[in-house]
């Protein structure tokens, strides 16, 4: 498995689309630290590349990854071996490319510049939200048929993730704003891998606002050691779930 | 020059030596100690004539509560301590022209029925309260009805129990020209408490870890306060129903909750806010009712809301401000706003400034859409700083329709100001 990872590793690195990545991170995390006249400002810019485009760069890259080599991924299936290894170590060969990409982009500039407790929920995030939404695409990817569907349905996704989600959450705050909503309100970021990793993000960022009426609930929750846990558990889900059903499909299909 | 000198040391001599001259001509010198003629300190104060100076030597003194009527100094040597056995109130004073100093307080006594302190002034004038240390107190310093009051440099440090169990730190009722300043005040209700208090000054204290306020202050006008720290108080500091206020060079610093504010301000008018710093506080200033009140210079740093200006004020002017790293710069609950606001830094300006005359030439709007979604909502908190809501905030930034229209401002720096 380790070996069939490799291969998918300097496959990947031969197309340079990942270094390319790397460096736009790296250049657009540099300036923004740069440019701002204090870093905090930086990070919450920084926090929406996280939020929108790493998702979205992680969707949209192992779609078209996994068509890409949709051949060598058929060879490799008559050879003795699993249909589960094949797919976990295509996972794991685009997750730590992407992940590195991440790590080298965005990690260096906030340790240099802002290696605090919010720094480091962003890192945090980054890292999660990577590897959620790479799993997400390889499940879309499985079901969708042919590459344009795929690509489709992981721009779909990642829509209804970074936008519509928060839209329908607003509209049922406001619909039931007259009912107690404290427990709603932490299933609903539980729903949703990017609010859940914003909100972790905002306990180190906005910890003054949080201490105000509901905030304290999520600082109370989010910020105790259970919600840390909860908080790794359900990102941790996220990664698992997706996968998981991506496998199982998998060794079903009919390649 | 007569005194009483029974010690041999050098060093006692000529502190008593100094007092003497310091108190009037006639004035006597008793010492109260365990190894002196004079053991008690209810004695000394029976045999004393007006004003002596009665020096208390170190050691611990049980001698139940203990009444001051006439003019009398009484200095503390090396930390004597006035226990009150959780049943006493130690000192009660009432008089004029009486100076307490260096003396420990401990362990006064609570009663649901009565204020008890470790110290009471009533009906008094003249007062000096200097050096004192005051712990596990109910009240600790009560002041009423009493003018001239100072006290100074006391360390007062409670134990944090519920509301009702623990009384205010320094409180001060019906009082004038009292000089609160550079006392230490920690883990009581209030830290220091005013009510009908006027021409009196609060200045260089620390107050923090308190279960209320800070400072809490009501129908006290004319006032002056500067150069305090409130840090991490239950509530922070509430200033109420009171005119012409001065508030200068404050600290208000982590006063978190959802009722924390660094200062709440009810029904205050023609006062100044000036020079202070709000360091994360939950909300930096709270505005309810105010008029005519200037906000200039003063630091607004990582604050939840920096400030809050209910509806219901009016005429109020904020300029010559910095804003910064706050989630929110401006919350309001209503549509309508008669305050001014010109000359302030905020960091969340994105104007130009073509004429580079400092000033950004379009408005600027402190208030942001979604500031005014959570006063209606709370709970859409959970959304803020998501791309949906920063969509939502743009949107509204081009067509304002929820934010008040007349709160802006319209001359906003370009560069924060050196403060």
């Amino acid at each position: 498995m380790m070996k069939l990872s490799k291969y998918v590793l300097y496959d990947i690195l031969r197309s340079k689309i990942i270094l390319g990545y790397t460096l736009f991170l790296f250049i657009v995390s540099f300036s923004m630290f740069q440019m701002e006249e204090n870093s905090s400002k930086a990070i919450l810019s920084l926090l929406n590349i996280v939020l929108i485009v790493l998702p979205l760069v992680s969707l949209v890259f192992t779609t078209i990854h996994y068509y890409n080599s949709y051949e060598f991924i058929e060879l490799m299936s008559s050879q003795p071996m699993s249909r589960t290894r094949i797919l976990l170590s295509e996972f794991t060969g685009v997750s730590i490319s992407l992940l590195t990409a991440f790590l080298i982009g965005v990690g260096i500039p906030v340790l240099i510049y802002e290696a605090n407790e919010t720094g480091f929920a962003l890192l945090f995030t980054g890292m999660s939200l990577t590897l959620v939404f790479t799993s997400i695409a390889f499940l879309a990817s499985v079901v969708a048929r042919d590459k344009a569907r795929g690509i489709g349905f992981a721009l779909l996704l990642w829509f209804y993730f970074a936008l519509i989600y928060d839209g329908l959450v607003l509209l049922i705050l406001f619909s039931f704003s007259e009912y107690p909503l404290e427990k709603l309100t932490l299933l609903l970021s539980a729903l949703n891998p990017i609010d859940l990793g914003r909100i972790f993000i905002m306990l180190k960022m906005d910890v003054s606002a949080l201490m105000g009426y509901t905030g304290a609930l999520y600082k109370d929750f989010f910020g105790s050691g259970t919600g840390i846990i909860f908080t790794t558990g359900i990102m941790l889900l996220w990664i698992l779930l997706p996968l998981w059903l991506a496998v199982k499909k998998f060794s079903k299909k009919d390649l | 020059m007569n005194y009483t000198k029974r010690s041999g040391n050098v060093r006692l001599t000529l502190t008593i030596w100094l007092i003497s001259i310091c108190t009037t001509s006639f004035s006597t010198t008793i010492i109260v100690g365990s190894n002196q003629p004079v053991r008690s300190l209810k004695k000394a104060i029976e045999t004393a004539k007006d004003k002596d100076t009665i020096l208390l030597q170190s050691g611990i003194y049980k001698e139940g509560p203990i009444i001051i009527t006439r003019p009398l100094t009484i200095i503390g040597q090396n930390d004597p301590v006035l226990d009150g056995e959780n049943k006493f109130e130690i000192l009660l004073i009432s008089g004029r022209d009486i100076t307490i100093k260096g003396i420990h307080f401990r362990n006064s006594g609570y009663s649901a029925m009565n204020d008890y302190a470790s110290i009471k002034l009533v009906d008094a004038s003249n007062i000096k309260l200097e050096n004192n240390i005051i712990t596990g107190a109910y009240f600790a310093i009560h002041i009423s009805n009493t003018s001239y009051a100072t006290v100074r440099n006391n360390n007062i440090i409670g134990n944090p129990r519920s509301e009702q169990l623990t009384g205010n730190a320094i409180h001060l009722w019906k009082s004038n020209h009292a000089l609160i300043e550079k006392n230490h005040v920690q883990g009581h209700r209030d830290g220091i408490y005013f009510e009908f208090v006027t021409f009196s000054t609060i200045r260089y204290n620390l107050s923090e870890k308190n279960i209320r306020y800070g400072l809490h202050f009501m129908f006290s006008n004319d006032d002056t306060y500067l150069g305090n720290t409130f840090r991490n108080n239950g509530a922070g500091v509430a200033v109420m129903y009171s005119k012409k206020v001065k508030m200068e060079n404050n600290h208000f610093e982590q006063n978190w909750g959802p009722s924390a504010y660094g200062i709440l301000l009810k029904e205050i008018s023609d006062s100044y806010i000036v020079h202070n710093t709000f360091l994360k506080n939950t909300v930096g200033i709270y505005f309810e009712g105010t008029s005519r009140i200037e906000i200039e210079k003063n630091i607004f740093i990582e604050n939840g809301w920096a400030l809050k200006v209910q509806a219901n004020c009016e005429e109020n002017n904020f300029h010559h401000n910095n804003f910064t790293g706050n989630s929110f710069d401006v919350g309001t609950n209503g549509s309508i706003s008669l305050n001014n606001f010109h000359h302030n830094y905020w960091d969340k300006y994105e104007g130009y400034d073509i004429n580079k005359d400092g000033m950004g030439d379009i408005a600027y709007h402190p208030v942001s859409m979604y500031s005014m979604i959570i006063e209606q909502n709370p709970y859409a908190l959970m959304l803020f700083r998501s791309f949906t809501v920063q969509l939502l905030d743009k949107a509204e930034k081009a067509i304002p329709s929820l934010t008040p229209e007349n709160l802006i401002d319209k001359k906003p720096l370009m560069k924060s100001l050196k403060l």
